[in-house]
């Protein structure tokens, strides 16, 4: 524990490519990219999907086929077969950040009131509009829940990652075991924890805020269980 | 792809397949039973469900490998104890499971609470023979969530040496033999398939009344 308390009292764990401001802008690079092209990705794709009703199979089956699928052998199979590089391991986390928020959003509109939506198109709403002013605003409070577990999902792979020789806070797990360093281990750890932890706390205060008061009762915010794939 | 990675290591094979068993179910087991008592106490007041909700939640959002990293600090013991991964996988299997089964118990209707109380069960007993089986549906959904998770969480414990079927990422990937990888994530994904199978036919085997009205209707 002393080692640990050393460790982050040391300016030399604070500066340079190495440092924890460094490492943890990294970690914070990798999962606003991840996240950015998944959400592109997974929301309008769930949107659809919930609003034709085509297709809803293909997103139950992927968030349960993901629970079970070992992200780790995931992530060093790609490493194994593309090389050591940037993209495959941001691939990955890519690929897991999809199916939590499709199956969000495709829950998210699926739930949506159907009288809601009949009196949305007896008032003269087209297909668009329904989708967009209705059902949208409607589904936010199950997609911000979404993106919350796809969120934390990114920052969990993205640390072990790290093993495949990305960068971001998973650096000092990884190198400190292959130096034998447990008080920089920790010290990784305790840094991912306080940011898991307050990443998730800002998209909570978010999730509170951007959804419309009518639907901010306790049910709607609550999120399904989350996935922990790893 | 070398193939005959496969049948050259059948022996390794079956042992990290017993070991990847033990450290993904025994926290399932352990933490049914740690589960139980807490969603039974958040059952009696507020302030005790909120915080224990909240903890459990905290715990749940840390990344696995830093929770396995940082446990030893906790708990004393080193860093390449299996105890860690069994601990660490514990805590999520609690986190998920107090919330469920605590919505569950809410969910059992007061007249068949008063029901059993007029009949004469103590609370205890009342809890164990009536409460509980009306909890059995939502918390074997609970517990198949966790079993399936742990099937894929235990091989991140195999970057610290002790990860079961991880082994063969961790060995393939140094050795450059992705067959063995394969063999790791297909394995795993069989596992968890087969638990989750189990458990859905060990919750039908112990709730026979879930299914006799729809027998008796049909």
């Amino acid at each position: 524990m002393t080692g640990v308390i050393d460790w982050f009292a040391d300016p030399a764990n604070w500066s340079g490519p190495d440092g924890v401001p460094v490492r943890l802008l990294e970690h914070l690079q990798y999962t606003l990219l991840a996240l950015v092209i998944a959400a592109v990705i997974a929301i309008p794709l769930g949107l659809w999907i919930g609003h034709t009703g085509r297709g809803g199979f293909l997103v139950v089956g992927s968030a349960n086929a993901l629970r079970a699928l070992p992200t780790f052998g995931l992530l060093v199979l790609l490493a194994n077969v593309f090389g050591i590089a940037l993209t495959p391991p941001i691939a990955a986390l890519v690929i897991l950040a999809i199916p939590p928020m499709l199956a969000g959003t495709y829950a998210g509109v699926q739930a949506v009131d159907r009288a809601i939506v009949d009196a949305a198109r007896g008032m003269g709403m087209g297909e668009r509009e329904v989708l967009l002013r209705v059902e949208l605003p409607n589904a936010l409070p199950l997609i911000l829940g979404g993106v919350r577990s796809a969120t934390l999902q990114i920052i969990a792979t993205a640390t072990i990652a790290a093993y495949v020789a990305l960068g971001g806070l998973g650096r000092y797990i990884i190198d400190g075991l292959a130096l034998r360093n447990f008080a920089e281990m920790a010290a990784g750890s305790i840094l991912l924890a306080l940011l898991a932890i307050g990443i998730d706390l800002l998209l909570a205060a978010l999730q509170r805020t951007v959804v419309s008061p009518g639907l901010r009762t306790p049910a709607a915010i609550r999120t399904r269980p989350r996935l922990r794939a790893v | 792809m070398n193939w005959s990675w496969i049948p050259r290591n059948l022996d390794r094979v079956a042992e990290l397949t017993v070991q990847h068993l033990w450290l993904a179910l025994l926290p399932v087991l352990l933490g049914l039973i740690v589960a139980l008592p807490l969603a039974w106490l958040a059952t009696r007041a507020r302030v005790i469900r909120t915080v224990l909700i909240t903890v459990t939640g905290l715990l749940y959002t840390v990344p696995s490998l830093a929770l396995i990293v940082m446990l030893p600090l906790v708990l004393g013991i080193g860093i390449l104890n299996p105890l860690n991964v069994v601990v660490a996988l514990t805590i999520y299997t609690v986190a998920l499971l107090v919330r469920s089964i605590a919505d569950a118990l809410d969910a059992v209707p007061q007249a068949v609470v008063a029901a059993a109380t007029a009949m004469g069960y103590t609370p205890l007993r009342r809890f164990v023979a009536v409460e509980l089986p009306l909890a059995v549906p939502v918390t074997v959904a609970g517990l198949r969530v966790a079993a399936v998770s742990n099937m894929s969480l235990v091989t991140v414990g195999a970057i610290v040496g002790l990860g079961g079927l991880g082994a063969l990422f961790t060995d393939g990937f140094q050795r450059d033999i992705p067959a063995e990888i394969l063999t790791g994530i297909v394995l795993v994904l069989v596992l968890a398939l087969l638990v989750d199978v189990a458990l859905l036919a060990i919750g039908r085997a112990v709730t026979p009344w879930t299914r006799a009205g729809a027998g008796a209707r049909a």
